[in-house]
């Protein structure tokens, strides 16, 4: 036991020192500069908190500054603790990357005018804090095109977390992909109300495909649902990362968030004293969300879908543009209309093709 | 319905059922000795690592599972130290296992994240496993499954019908006349311990290696807790228990279905069932003296000194 801790000590001893290392080499603002950033999951959820944490590396990596990270932090009194306990300890920024820490964020940000506060997915800021988001349904839309071309049975199995607008834009930007291509293509959803459970994202991918899916789309976090359906010989779309390896001739593509810049850039703006509060909802055009490589389908799905991809960087394509039906038939958005990003970031309505209620 | 899409379904419960029956199973026997390890939890996570890592690096699902089984029965140990050996507290011992094992679980598989393994093989026999209907389900099946039945049988043979099942009742139910008898109280509620730990990690394995072959921090997400509940539910018995655990994975893979089919009933309703179920047996046995002492092991959660 006591040789196990000793040696256990050590080995930290010489990560830190490893870590602390490259700090020594830069300009002593540099070095004495730190960054903070709360996760909601664990880095090793290969999803959502490990692409922040790529982020958070690769800004390390490039100013040359050491950060720290508190993961799994509960969405309530806990995440204000952690983020005050991160300003407290001369952290000039920090990053909150859960919707949930919103308030928390905001509360302590009051009390820290100095430190500059950057909350992922929220709506709410301040002098000192900025908000920044993906446009992820962008790539929920190219999704859609592809599963339009690629579906036999017009189903597709949609595992959504929790129905926030965050997942119902994706769902409804998905189906409007999907129907641009197949007027009859049709979305069966099931809830999971978690954001990140394997066992039960796989158990509802299986559900949707016994239901006649042939195609898993997810907005949760594990590569499990497209375990599922790479095991089955269907296809899905991975979440967050490039999943390619866990379902090598089941995933079509994936969006993949990319913070790396962002990160970078920020972290630098905070050191050189130009950071100024913002409101970042950065998509394919800035670089923000990657399309994973368009696999496993034919030639012309790929031109298709490279062709939706280039077009709605370049602004050619706009998603949430009329006419758009809700989801009994009535007209919710008019033709030639198009939503402004209050109407998306506040979407509560399933488009026409998108089957089953919300959970209430 | 058509029975390709029936069978496909069955096939769900089954494999949602599995990891339950695995660790409800442990659980049982270490709940029939007297002990009560809350660490389930934990137990199955280091189980589900060590399974995966060792599967990972040497190619050899055997030796994986050989390995989770292992890792449960390494953190068993350190609960029935504690507990038996130390007495310290069986209820605070247990949740710190769990929380314990989240984080070694985490820790050591830090470098196994974003990996895959193939999953775990099912039985491919000639014939039978070609049947339509009953082959996928009956012969289709992977080691875990059959080892999974395996053990309610055995459990149930070795409770009911061995003389050491016996010994362990005795215990379970008064540490102390068995005692006076003779019989080593401790030594058989390590076994006991090991044994639930071996079982927790074998969980752990399904998980990680057939469930959803891969390792993700807390992977389990709860199931430790409902295999908990369901040795409740099943009050302590075998058979009961295997009901159980297809009664939780048939209602955890329905409320998906009720979800998609429109029916109008809430699907956190339906996830709660289970709970809501076992809170019900719970009341049940509760309200009926005579059924606590036939069933629940009198001496659960209380430590023993050897005095006198």
């Amino acid at each position: 036991m006591l040789i196990k801790r000793r040696t256990f000590t050590k080995a930290l001893g010489a990560g830190l020192a490893a870590g602390a290392l490259p700090a020594f080499g830069h300009q002593a603002r540099a070095a004495d500069f730190k960054a903070g950033y709360v996760y909601v999951g664990p880095i090793g959820d290969h999803g959502w908190s490990y692409q922040h944490d790529q982020g958070r590396l690769a800004a390390d990596k490039a100013l040359g500054i050491t950060s720290t990270y508190v993961e799994k932090v509960p969405e309530g009194a806990d995440a204000e603790r952690v983020i005050r306990e991160l300003a407290e300890t001369g952290h000039g920024i920090i990053f909150t990357t859960s919707f949930g820490f919103m308030d928390p964020t905001l509360k302590v940000a009051r009390d820290y005018p100095e430190v500059k506060f950057e909350h992922a997915t929220g709506y709410k800021r301040a002098d000192n804090v900025s908000t920044y988001n993906i446009r992820f349904y962008e790539a929920r839309y190219i999704q859609g095109v592809i599963a339009g071309k690629m579906s036999t049975s017009g189903v597709v199995g949609y595992i959504g977390s929790i129905p926030i607008p965050e997942v119902i834009m994706g769902m409804n930007a998905f189906i409007l992909g999907m129907r641009s291509v197949n007027p009859q293509g049709r979305i069966k959803q099931v809830f999971i109300n978690s954001w990140y459970d394997p066992g039960k994202e796989a158990d509802a991918a299986k559900a949707l495909l016994d239901q006649g899916a042939d195609i898993i789309a997810q907005h949760t976090d594990s590569p499990a649902p497209l375990q599922v359906a790479q095991e089955r010989g269907l296809k899905g779309f991975g979440q967050a990362s490039d999943m390619i390896k866990f379902a090598p001739d089941a995933q079509l593509t994936s969006a993949v968030d990319f913070w790396d810049d962002y990160y970078t850039e920020r972290t630098k703006a905070a050191m050189e004293g130009s950071w100024a509060s913002h409101d970042v909802w950065g998509g394919l055009k800035s670089g923000m969300l990657h399309m994973a490589p368009y696999a496993n389908m034919p030639d012309d799905v790929k031109q298709m879908a490279m062709a939706t991809e280039a077009d709605i960087r370049d602004g050619k394509l706009t998603i949430f543009k009329g006419p758009i039906n809700a989801q009994d038939g009535s007209a919710k958005v008019a033709a030639g209309e198009v939503l402004d990003d209050g109407a998306i970031a506040g979407m509560d309505w399933l488009a026409q093709g998108v089957e089953g209620d919300l959970p209430k | 319905m058509e029975s390709a899409v029936l069978v496909s379904i069955l096939l769900s419960v089954i494999a949602a059922s599995t990891p339950l029956l695995l660790a409800g199973i442990g659980e049982l026997v270490v709940e029939r000795s007297g002990v009560l390890n809350l660490g389930v939890e934990g137990m199955m996570l280091v189980g589900a690592i060590a399974g995966f890592a060792v599967t990972y690096s040497s190619g050899s699902a055997s030796l994986g599972i050989l390995a989770a089984a292992l890792g449960g029965m390494a953190m068993a140990l350190v609960f029935a130290f504690l507990t038996l050996t130390l007495q310290a507290n069986q209820v605070a011992t247990g949740l710190a296992l769990t929380i314990f094992g989240i984080g070694l679980a985490a820790m050591m598989g830090a470098g196994f994240v974003g990996h895959p393994v193939p999953k775990l093989p099912g039985l491919d026999l000639p014939l039978l496993s070609a049947i339509p209907v009953i082959g996928p389900l009956v012969f289709g099946q992977d080691f875990l499954v059959y080892f999974s039945i395996a053990a309610v049988i055995g459990a149930s043979w070795f409770l009911y019908r061995s003389h050491g099942g016996l010994v362990l009742r005795a215990i379970g139910d008064s540490h102390d006349a068995a005692h006076a008898i003779g019989y080593p109280v401790i030594r058989i509620r390590y076994l006991a311990c090991l044994f639930g730990g071996a079982m927790s990690g074998l969980a752990g394995a399904y998980l990680s290696l057939s469930y959803t072959p891969m390792w993700a921090e807390d992977m389990s997400a709860g199931r430790g807790w409902i295999a908990l509940a369901l040795v409740v539910f099943a009050t302590w018995r075998p058979g009961r228990l295997l009901l159980g655990a297809y009664l939780f994975g048939g209602i955890t893979i329905l409320q998906f279905h009720v979800q998609t089919m429109g029916l109008g009933i809430p699907p956190q309703f339906v996830s709660m069932l289970p709970y809501l179920a076992t809170i019900l047996v719970l009341c049940a046995i509760s309200s009926d003296a005579t059924r606590i002492r036939l069933n629940a092991p009198a001496c659960l959660g209380r430590p023993f000194h050897a005095a006198g």
